[in-house]
């Protein structure tokens, strides 16, 4: 493990630790991440975590561009990957239905799976939370079932409903907020994934793992969760 | 307390500090004042912490009227602001009598003017600040993220105030807009390299707290496709049309384009009084420099 480091902007550099995204990085990002964390201190602005990066923002009235580099190999000489059990493993239950996931028709002439046998594998794995990104507590979560594997729509939609669960590509992801969006939609969530009150904000963290668990309409309901069709909100 | 109600106003008139920190990892945004430097300026008047709450007024079509006998100072861009009837010029702190009005008429130069108040305008700090991100819902007066609202108030509770005069501090229009050059840079073409930094980019009408667009010579990238990672405040962001952003405050946290560079904070507060349909050009700088004549700017507000 042999970190790269990039000049990015005056006050940022990005630690780069893998060249593809997979599922194996984590246990590595998270360390890097809790070593960066304390080698800075109150020196660090704001710690952002990709796929296969972190991009470290520090305060540049404290450090120069030279000790932050010398910081992070410092922070990240002879870093060892995280034991298991690092992030937090969540259940998000999942309302898949035609009616706030239409695009559950179209994964399923794609794969040539019936819409149950979609839910099943999409609902069957136990995902990575990679990284948040595009608006708050929005995470990105892989990988998907390569059958699933879908690109986003050709045109985004103007509005897509909180809670939605969408697929892009290998990854899957819920809005937090209502917001525009190209993923395929084929279900919601009744979870607040973010929530200003709550220790932390974001219900997901990068590192974490989760689970989608299918319940049924009246569940998704008792759960808090708003049934509204997607085209009624629109 | 002082209070002034909000006779008129748009959706660019914002509550505004230094921005949020410390969540970016959440998907959350930095936010804050565009012109970090103006905001600076317009709080040092007063006597403020640099970062104090302020409004960041763009374009113009903001007034209010004093409820109260207000003490408030400004600076940034020259919107044609009068109290009443009398012009009032940015770069300075004056005096609201209960009744008066002060209203922000249209850019005669620059594009955002910041206005601030003893102790900085009351505002909860959401995730650590008040900057208002209206997409995310967070900042502002209300917490909620919306922009201040004709209707609306805004109050300040601080006492005193310092009064201070400033000299025009000169933000160098003219001069090339720096860029501290990114990883990626040797994957541009030599022609797209050579046209980066000696051709003069047009601001585009598609500009937001998002970002600002620079029209000119389309930029090849030939590099691989990139994977999401941090997007740094400034950073210009090619996408396959080749027509560069600038990325500002607003932007989102991550982003998979490839990335010429960053513009330096102090560019960044040039760029930020910039209207669309003029001209920048970019010339390219090394971190270290950079950083230094960061450090340097700095001290004027301690030492002037």
């Amino acid at each position: 493990m042999k970190p790269r480091i990039e000049v990015v902007a005056i006050d940022c550099l990005m630690v780069r630790l893998f060249d593809a995204i997979a599922e194996t990085n984590m246990p590595w990002m998270l360390a890097a991440t809790q070593r960066l964390r304390s080698g800075f201190g109150a020196a660090l602005v704001d710690l952002v975590p990709s796929y296969t990066t972190l991009m470290v923002h520090y305060d540049l009235g404290a450090v120069n561009p030279a000790q932050a580099r010398a910081l992070i190999e410092q922070a990240l000489a002879g870093l060892q990957p995280q034991a298991q059990g690092g992030g937090q493993c969540h259940v998000l239950p999942v309302w898949y239905d035609l009616s706030v996931g239409p695009e559950l028709t179209l994964l399923s002439q794609r794969s040539g799976l019936a819409i149950d046998e979609v839910i099943r594998r999409h609902s069957a794995h136990e995902y990575q939370v990679f990284a948040l990104g595009f608006a708050p507590g929005f995470a990105f979560m892989g990988l998907v079932d390569e059958v699933l594997a879908t690109p986003r729509l050709n045109t985004p939609r103007k509005r897509v409903a909180a809670g939605s669960v969408g697929i892009a590509e290998r990854q899957t992801a819920a809005y937090p907020m209502v917001s525009p969006g190209g993923w395929n939609l084929i279900g919601r969530t009744p979870a607040r994934l973010f929530d200003r009150g709550r220790d932390g904000y974001s219900l997901m963290q990068p590192g974490d793992t989760v689970r989608f668990e299918a319940v049924e309409r009246a569940e998704f309901i008792k759960l808090g969760g708003d049934d509204t069709p997607l085209e009624a909100q629109a | 307390m002082s209070r002034l109600l909000i006779e008129a106003s748009t959706p660019l008139c914002l509550l505004q500090d230094a921005g949020r920190f410390g969540v970016r990892h959440l998907g959350v945004t930095q936010g804050g004042a565009l012109d970090w430097v103006s905001m600076s300026w317009a709080n040092w008047l007063l006597g403020n912490a640099l970062d104090a709450p302020v409004v960041e007024i763009t374009l113009g079509g903001f007034t209010v009227q004093a409820e109260d006998y207000c003490l408030l100072a400004l600076a940034g861009a020259d919107l044609g602001a009068y109290i009443d009837e009398r012009a009032i010029s940015p770069g300075r702190s004056f005096i609201l009598q209960k009744g008066q009005r002060l209203r922000f008429t249209q850019p005669f130069s620059g594009a955002r003017a910041y206005l601030a108040a003893p102790g900085g305008f009351d505002a909860p700090a959401v995730l650590g600040s008040c900057a208002t991100v209206v997409r995310e819902e967070l900042g502002g007066v209300d917490g909620f993220g919306k922009a201040l609202a004709e209707g609306g108030r805004l109050v300040y509770s601080g006492t005193g105030g310092a009064m201070k005069v400033l000299s025009a501090p000169d933000l160098q229009p003219g001069k090339p807009l720096d860029v501290i050059v990114g990883a990626q840079i040797g994957q541009f073409s030599g022609q797209s390299l050579f046209d980066a930094f000696n051709t003069a980019w047009a601001l585009d009408s598609r500009a937001d707290r998002m970002g600002m667009r620079l029209l000119g010579a389309p930029l090849q990238y030939q590099g691989p496709s990139l994977i999401s990672e941090g997007i740094p405040l400034g950073a210009i962001q090619v996408p396959p049309d080749g027509q560069p952003i600038v990325l500002l405050n607003d932007r989102q946290t991550i982003g998979g384009y490839p990335r010429l560079g960053a513009l330096t904070p102090l560019s960044l507060a040039r760029l930020a009084q910039c209207l669309p349909g003029e001209t920048v050009r970019l010339a390219p700088v090394v971190q270290q420099t950079a950083h230094q004549q960061h450090i340097d700017f700095m001290k004027r507000f301690t030492t002037t």
